[in-house]
């Protein structure tokens, strides 16, 4: 007796492996969908941009004549956010993350800030912006200040180094914590010796990328009312300033096609700052990666 | 001399009730710093419970202010939106909630079965090396500053649907529906891509030696098993798409209004608090506050999804 009746096997078969060919290519085809847009934007951003890059753009205020109009005012406007972000955020940040997974107990509270902290990552950018218009700009009278901009941007990053410092705290074997009390050293002596370096690359790498993010963002400076034209330097924390981002948006909403040009070199210069960071928090990453 | 010793090669001498006292000293200055410092840390993590607390407040107070001069059920009911109008304004909220559900079904749509399809391929078909090269490439995607998503909406999305649909008016809801789209894919693919990763292999095998085929086991076997996390990355992309801004603000146009067609100028939420803060509502006036109102109303659509993706991946979570 057949038990496996081969032509009706394949009869049986061959439609599903045809099928299974044709999702893996369809499938295949979505994957690259993805990565066409990306060539396509950057392709784009880059040939109407590149023609208005230059060391001038670079060191130009902002004009309302286009062959004139530069970044200046907006990149220092930027590095001035991220120095006020940086500390404040990764202070914050770390601080939350060290209390999370080394001093707090397993109770409702500490669950409590836990829910609330993933709820935080989730709340529109917009809504940060409503809060620091209301607390910062008018509540401490901070104004349109550089200073009421990074606190804004640095609550709204928090989440994300929140959650990777824990992850890099987290994942510090149990056995160099043991080993150090066993030196007799004590819990926060243990924490910054130990702990603090053999985490530091997976908190730094999250720093960078919430860094990345902040200097990004638009929509919470709309809100708190920074200026789309500036032109002069921020001289202190107190200062009305401007960022890149903000600048782009200005050049975006103009309807003459050389500000659209101005834009996408704007843009250049944002994505290149960007990828800068990136590439540091990727080459962080891989040089200790696997270190235990 | 009694409890004094002198060490060899050393010019200082030390007595050993010093010796006990500096010991003593240094104890009580770390045995301080033991004691502060947690409390020190636990004020940094209250920080995050006090930003909830303040945005909360901060919308509901405004809101309150907003709902004394403007009566809630029109706020809820109207269906015009026109607060910059001199004589009498009109405060309906419903125009700009339509145009945000536009813009986030089309975003949806584009976003759900492109990231499906890629999270599959990447799970189930892609070797290891595609893998590794191609998901930090797509999480590029999702780094991009949304300005600049805006901008690419706006010259280039924009022309070329109008190349194909005419009518197309040049702010609209179809070109940033797509383009946010685009923006939250990466999310759902990662996010599904690491729900289906986490279903043991041996459940693969078992359907694979039954005779099923790749498909059949990516769609019967490992879709059904991680469909929490599928469905918990879906809810929490949708609901980056209610509060993206910029795509919005650049490309969707400023009019609200109730209609149902794509190819019109719109308004969003996000977009309405966009204009008015770039204009110069002054502090004080209704339209001031009616940010704070139009505010609220998104945040809560997003913490309602956001709650309901943590919801189902606890809830439905599957333990192997």
């Amino acid at each position: 007796m057949k038990l496996i009746n081969h032509t009706s096997v394949v009869k049986h078969m061959k439609p599903r492996l045809v099928i299974n060919i044709l999702f893996k290519s369809l499938f295949f085809a979505a994957t690259l969908f993805g990565l066409l847009v990306l060539g396509i934007l950057l392709y784009r951003i880059f040939t109407q941009g590149i023609d208005y890059l230059d060391m001038q753009f670079l060191q130009s205020l902002p004009s309302r004549k286009p062959e004139q109009a530069g970044v200046k005012t907006a990149l220092i406007g930027t590095i001035w956010l991220m120095a006020v972000v940086t500390p404040i955020s990764l202070f914050l940040g770390v601080g939350t993350a060290i209390y999370l997974e080394e001093y707090a107990k397993k109770n409702r509270f500490t669950s409590f800030i836990q829910v609330n902290i993933s709820n935080l990552a989730g709340v529109p950018s917009i809504v940060f912006g409503l809060l620091g218009l209301t607390v910062f700009v008018r509540a401490l009278s901070l104004g349109t200040s550089v200073l009421a901009a990074g606190l804004t941007m640095s609550l709204l990053v928090l989440p994300i180094i929140i959650v990777a410092s824990q992850e890099a705290i987290r994942s510090v074997p149990k056995e160099l914590r043991e080993a150090s009390f066993g030196m007799g050293a004590t819990k926060w002596q243990t924490i910054v010796h130990v702990v603090l370096p053999a985490a530091i690359p997976g908190i730094l790498t999250g720093g960078i990328l919430a860094l990345s993010r902040a200097i990004g963002e638009t929509a919470p400076l709309v809100v708190l009312g920074l200026p789309l034209f500036l032109a002069f330097l921020p001289k202190s924390v107190f200062d009305m300033f401007t960022v890149l981002p903000m600048q782009i948006y200005n050049w975006t909403g103009r309807p003459q096609a050389e500000f659209q040009s101005l834009a996408a070199a704007g843009i250049i210069v944002l994505l290149v700052m960007l990828i800068i960071m990136n590439s540091i928090a990727v080459l962080i990453r891989n040089k200790y990666q696997k270190r235990f | 001399m009694k409890g004094v010793f002198t060490l060899q090669n050393s010019t200082n001498t030390f007595s050993v009730q010093e010796m006990i006292q500096l010991k003593k000293q240094k104890k009580n200055t770390s045995s301080t710093i033991e004691k502060i410092v947690p409390i020190l840390l636990l004020f940094t993590a209250i920080v995050s419970v006090l930003t909830t607390l303040g945005i909360v407040l901060t919308l509901i107070v405004e809101t309150f202010t907003f709902f004394s001069r403007v009566s809630i059920v029109e706020f809820f009911t109207s269906t015009k939106w026109y607060p910059f109008s001199p004589t009498q304004g009109s405060y309906g909220v419903l125009p700009l909630v339509v145009g945000t559900l536009k813009v986030t079904g089309i975003a949806a749509i584009v976003a759900i079965p492109i990231g499906l399809a890629t999270a599959i391929f990447l799970s189930e078909y892609a070797s290891d090396r595609t893998r590794r090269i191609i998901k930090p490439i797509l999480e590029v995607l999702a780094g991009i500053p949304t300005i600049v998503y805006g901008f690419f909406a706006l010259t280039f999305v924009t022309p070329l649907l109008r190349e194909f649909i005419p009518s197309l008016e040049i702010f609209n809801a179809l070109s940033p529906g797509i383009v946010i789209g685009i923006m939250i894919t990466p999310m759902i693919a990662s996010l599904s891509e690491d729900a289906m990763s986490s279903v043991p292999n041996s459940m693969r095998e078992g359907a694979l030696a039954l005779g099923s085929t790749k498909l059949e086991v990516s769609l019967k076997v490992v879709l059904p098993a991680a469909i929490s996390g599928i469905i918990a990355s879906i809810v929490l992309a949708v609901s980056r798409a209610i509060g993206e801004t910029m795509i919005v603000a650049v490309a969707g146009g400023s009019t609200p209004n109730m209609s149902w067609d794509l190819t019109t100028s719109i308004q969003t939420m996000t977009a309405y608090i966009v204009q008015v803060s770039q204009g110069d509502a002054g502090y004080g006036t209704t339209i001031y506050y009616s940010i704070y109102a139009v505010g609220f109303t998104l945040f809560v659509f997003t913490l309602v999804m956001n709650l309901f993706a943590q919801f189902i991946s606890r809830r439905f979570r599957e333990e192997y």
